[in-house]
This record gives C-alpha cells, structure tokens and sequence, in this order.
C-alpha cells in the first residue's frame, strides 16, 4: 500500500557562493515514518534539513508539504518544527519559558500552553525540571527540552539535526530508544540527520546515504546494509572487505563464475552481468570464516596469516593478510564450547565465507 | 610561583603608589579648610562637604546627570543597531569598519572638540551651508548651548559605547535566532524576546562606560557650551585652577567618585543576575 507523502523535494539545486552543495536533489518522505539522511561531513545532509525548516532558500527546484508549495514559506511560517544540534536553548528563559516559546508565537491561550507545556515534559521525563534555566540541566536534559520544544508545536514534521551526537556514548544509546519510542507514540514524521551509521541502521524505518550533494541510496536499513547499490554505499555503512574479480561464466540465472584471488569462485548477483565483466565482491567481517590450516577436515578456502587479533566483547576480530597481500577484517563470535578460542600472531590461516553470503555489484567506470 | 607573587606585588605596588595614595590624598584634602594662600590647611572642617548640599552645586548635579543621561541615550540609540550591523558583516567589512571607528582616537579629543566648534559656530560649515542654501536668513545659534555640548559628547563617547555592543552581539548565538523562527518568532518578536534580553549586559556596560566619562568631560562642555551647560568635571576644574578651592574640588571629586562606584556596583549586581539566570556566561552557547 502507498503511504502519504507529508514532504516532497524535488530537483533541488543549492549553491552557496558559486559552490553547488545539493545538485538536481529529490527526496519523499512518506507520513509517520522515522526518516533518516546519512551521510559524511560536508555531504549537504545539513543543507537539506535547513532547506526544509526554511532556513535556506533553493536555487531551483520545489518542497512540497502535505501538497503545498512552501519553497518560499518563511521558516516562521512553516508547520514544521527543528532540534537543534547545539539545542539552541534560550538561556535566559526557564525550561516551561522554552517550552512554551513556540506556542506563545501561535497565540494560544494561557491555560492551553500550560496544559500542552505540561504535556510534553512529563513526555520527555521532565516535569520537575520545568524551573530550571538551561545551564542548570546536564547534555541528556537539554536535549529532552530541546525534543519538548519541538514537539509541543504539533508539527507535521520533525527535523533532527545530529541531535543525539553531542551526548556520550551511553546516554546516545538510550536516547536512541527513547526517540524512538516518542516518534511511534506521536505519530509525527521525523527527518533525522546524522553522520553516524549504527544511529541510522537502529532508528530509521528508512533511510537515504548521501554523498557529494547527491543521494547515493534509499531504503531500510536491511537494505542499506545488506544489498549497497555502490561502493559509497558499502563502505560507509559498516566494515567491509572488498575482493576485485572478473566474470568468467553464467551458471544460471543468479549464478556466475568468477575468477577472485586467482580462484574459480561460485557467486550470486542479481545483475545481470557478462563474461569478462569486473565485479566488486562484498563480504561483511561477520560474513567470513577462520579456519586453523592444521584442521583438515575443512575445505580449502583462501590462506592467509593472522596479522592482528583482538578482543571486542561480544566479538574476535582478526585482520588476515592473504597471500596477494591483500588484508581482510573478520569478526567471530564466541563459541560456548571452545573457551580458548583465539588465534596466535602469524598463525597461519585459511578464509572463507558462506556461499550465497556475498554481495556483488559491477565496478563503476 | 616566585614569578607570580613578583608580579602580583608589582602590581599592587603600582596600583597603591599611582591610584590608591593619590585618592586617599584628594579624599584627605576634601576634610581639610580651605587656604588662599597655602590651598588647603588643618585643621579638618566639614565645610566643603556640607557645601555640597548648596541648591547651585545640585542644580549642577542634575544638569550633569541629565546632559549624561541623554548622551547615554543617543548613543545607545546609535551605536545599537550600528553594532548589530557591525557584528552581521562578514569578517574583512567588519574590520574595517571597527577601525574606522577607532581611527579618530589617534586625534586627541580635545582638538577635535575645536573642530566641532568650527562645524557648528555661527561662521561654520553647518551655518554657511543653510544660509548659502538659503534655507536661513541668519546663523542658527548651535553652539554654546545644550545642543552642542550633547553633540560633542556623543562624538567623543559613542565608540565606547559600540564596542561593547558588539562584542555583546558576536557572542549572540545565531542558532538561537533560528530557533526562535522556527518556533514561528517574526524579526519584533526575535528581536524583544531573544535579541534585547541577550545583549543586555552589553548595553548596560556600553552605558556605563559612556555615562560615566561623560559627567566629567568638562573641555567638552567649556569649549562648546559656554557657561550656562555645566557638567560634574567643570565644577572640579574651576574649583582647582579659578578659585583655588582644593578642599571643596576635592570633595566634589569624591561624590562624582562615589556616583561612580555607586553604577559601576549597581552594574555588577545586574551582571551577576544575569549569569546566574544563565545568560552569557552559559557553557552551552
């Protein structure tokens, strides 16, 4: 079933100076969804989001909100709403003042700002805090007041900019959820933009990679992760280990041949590809087995040495030099019935993967 | 730390020799009798302090206050949006405009106080123009009245009066601004609910630092406002050299000292509100 679409942008040009930071950028967004922009610094995840609050203007192109034309909308008109990466509270006005600032604009009355105010801190978990200034609240507060703020307004849409990345590791997890938890209760559409890939796999119900001004892809998180439509794609979004190889044959519809580190090598690709054609062979670090040379009862894979080993937790990592010198990262997980689990530095090695597990796109020209 | 300490008794040694003695020495003469002959002399006498009270020195104090006050005013009224545009350049324009502004300070006052005497005398350039336009039959009287010494003082003052502004606006946060248009704020409601609070120690230091100067710039008033503008530093100044009255000058530079301090108290417990309430002392800007 097609879902609404609450924001449209459509061939969006931005430059500043004579410098184009989005060239020919389309973007929709579907109503109620956690919608995420990832992307590298600098990539203009941020001019997007601004260019939907109001703060900057196209050179080209239109935004359509619930099928109105807002291009030329001032931000102070726009039925959407921003948290800040900084938060950007006002630091001479308690936390209910802040609160309250957007529905004061909006003239609402003085009960009904009390009760909405009211609302939404106890929403983020704040109601005792409401006569505190700013500078008397930790990081993970301002943020909530700074979500509060936002969300008291009723927007149609939710702009999210880096607003979880200024906080420490710990209280970024648990704000992960509790945003989470807040779009679903709401409703409201949320457009979230991050540098941060386990941000944008755990929250997003989708989510586009940007690159360079331009969208390189869009999707779940599933299929971000597991099938990249390039190679901007693939490295950006977690760890990978890329092996060059050539086509050799089609087995059938799914199947080729290829020859990869000097091997015939069985592959899957849903694209339809020529003998001689050069591929990108993908294998995630949890997608490649280890094996000891000294267990023979397990086929031959790729040999290689154990260059480096350590210990995550939850996971052995190990970077292997193949014998074309090529390194390759892979991630193990413990098993309960072999405690010594490890590897020696130098120990000599064979990789492998499970067949099928590969993911394989055509070298770009 | 030997370095420190050196330093620190340096400092308070030079402050005590150049500062701390020279005012004890005024606040001492102040209580002592006045002398024609030897300037001041024992025994101590209240006399100069109680003359203070006189309805001639008050009617001074308040024209001083009220010609300071609308120095203040329009240099405030100026200098504000001077700053806000000042702080909105980018960095090469602002610069440039900033040392514009100090430029001037490399001409003593007082010369250019001669100057302004020649723009607005009765065969000055403001004068010659209007008749020379024909839009007056005779000189406009500009100088030696109110007018004049106000237009002095707000030339002299108004640069101190805008660097503290702007150094109140560059530390206003533009993210703030945004947010409050996002929050659906037009330019009014930015500028009374965001833009004026935010500043505001900025103007109150601005004003000080203008207000304060400004009731004792007596050449000011002397060469531009004959003997009817009055300001707090004239009075001290004829006291000293015209009637040779060093007790009762002492002792109004003791009260224009205490106004002082008195403002400059007053402004540090304004200050300290603010902060407290997290103004710009907030580690979250």
């Amino acid at each position: 079933m097609e879902q609404p679409r609450i924001l449209t942008l459509s061939n969006i040009t931005k430059r500043f100076a004579s410098q184009e930071v989005l060239t020919a950028f389309s973007l929709a967004i579907e109503d109620g969804e956690f919608f995420t922009i990832l992307g590298p610094s600098g990539c203009g995840k941020t001019t997007v989001l601004r260019l939907i609050a109001g703060f900057e203007q196209p050179d080209e192109g239109t935004l359509l909100l619930n099928g109105v034309d807002i291009t030329r909308m001032p931000a102070e008109q726009r039925p959407v709403n921003t948290v800040f990466q900084s938060y950007a509270l006002f630091p001479h006005m308690s936390v209910f003042d802040n609160v309250a600032f957007g529905l004061k604009m909006a003239g609402v009355g003085r009960q009904e700002t009390a009760d909405r105010v009211n609302e939404a801190l106890a929403m983020v978990r704040l109601s005792d805090y409401a006569m505190r200034k700013p500078h008397q609240l930790s990081g993970g507060q301002k943020q909530r007041v700074a979500m509060a703020r936002a969300i008291v307004n009723r927007p149609r849409v939710l702009l999210l900019d880096e607003s979880l990345s200024a906080l420490d590791h710990k209280l970024r997890q648990e704000m992960r959820i509790e945003l989470k938890q807040l779009q679903r209760k709401l409703g409201i559409t949320f457009v979230f933009v991050t540098h941060d890939q386990e941000e944008a796999l755990s929250m997003s119900d989708r989510l586009m990679v940007m690159n360079l001004g331009q969208a390189q892809q869009v999707g779940t998180p599933r299929e971000i992760y597991e099938s990249p439509r390039n190679l901007f794609v693939a490295q950006f979004i977690g760890e990978i280990n890329l092996f060059d190889a050539v086509i050799r044959e089609k087995l059938d519809e799914y199947h080729y041949e290829a020859e990869l580190l000097g091997e015939a090598k069985r592959i899957r690709c849903d694209r339809r590809l020529q003998p001689g054609d050069r591929v990108n062979v993908m294998l995630r670090p949890e997608d490649l087995r280890i094996h000891s040379l000294t267990d023979a009862t397990v086929p031959r894979g790729f040999p290689g040495r154990v260059m480096e080993r350590y210990y995550t937790g939850q996971t052995l990592n190990s970077l292997i030099m193949l014998e074309n010198g090529q390194t390759v990262t892979a991630h193990e997980f413990f098993d309960e019935d072999d405690p010594d689990f490890d590897y020696s530095i130098n120990e000599a090695v064979d990789v492998d993967w499970v067949a099928g597990w590969e993911h394989v796109i055509p070298v770009e020209s | 730390m030997q370095f420190r300490r050196f330093s620190i008794l340096l400092t308070l040694f030079w402050l005590g020799l150049f500062v701390l003695v020279p005012h004890l020495l005024v606040v001492l003469t102040s209580v002592m009798t006045p002398d024609s002959e030897h300037l001041a002399v024992w025994p101590v006498s209240g006399e100069s302090w109680y003359r203070l009270r006189e309805h001639l020195y008050l009617q001074v104090f308040w024209q001083s206050l009220w010609l300071s006050g609308i120095t203040t005013l329009i240099c405030l009224l100026v200098g504000y949006p001077f700053a806000f545009i000042i702080a909105k350049l980018p960095r090469l324009w602002r610069g440039v405009l900033l040392f514009l502004m100090i430029v001037p300070f490399w001409t003593n006052s007082l010369i250019r106080t001669y100057a302004i005497k020649l723009i607005l005398g009765n065969k000055g350039l403001v004068n010659s123009l209007l008749l020379g336009l024909g839009i007056v039959d005779e000189p406009v009287q500009l100088l030696y009245t109110e007018f004049a010494v106000i237009f002095g003082l707000v030339y002299v003052l108004l640069p101190f009066m805008v660097l503290p502004l702007v150094s109140g606006f560059d530390k206003l946060d533009e993210s703030l601004l945004e947010a409050a248009r996002d929050l659906g704020a037009g330019f009014w409601q930015r500028f009374r609910l965001i833009i004026l609070p935010l500043t505001m120690p900025g103007v109150i230091a601005g004003s000080l630092i203008v207000f304060l100067p400004a009731m004792g710039m007596f050449y000011v008033a002397d060469l531009l406002g004959g003997a009817k503008n009055l300001l707090l530093g004239n009075i001290i100044k004829n006291q000293f050299l015209v009637v040779r009255n060093w007790p009762f000058g002492s002792a109004f530079s003791v009260a224009l000292i205490l106004i002082m301090a008195l403002l400059m108290w007053l402004y540090f417990i304004a200050n300290r509100r603010i902060n407290r309430q997290g103004g710009l002392q907030d580690e979250s800007l």
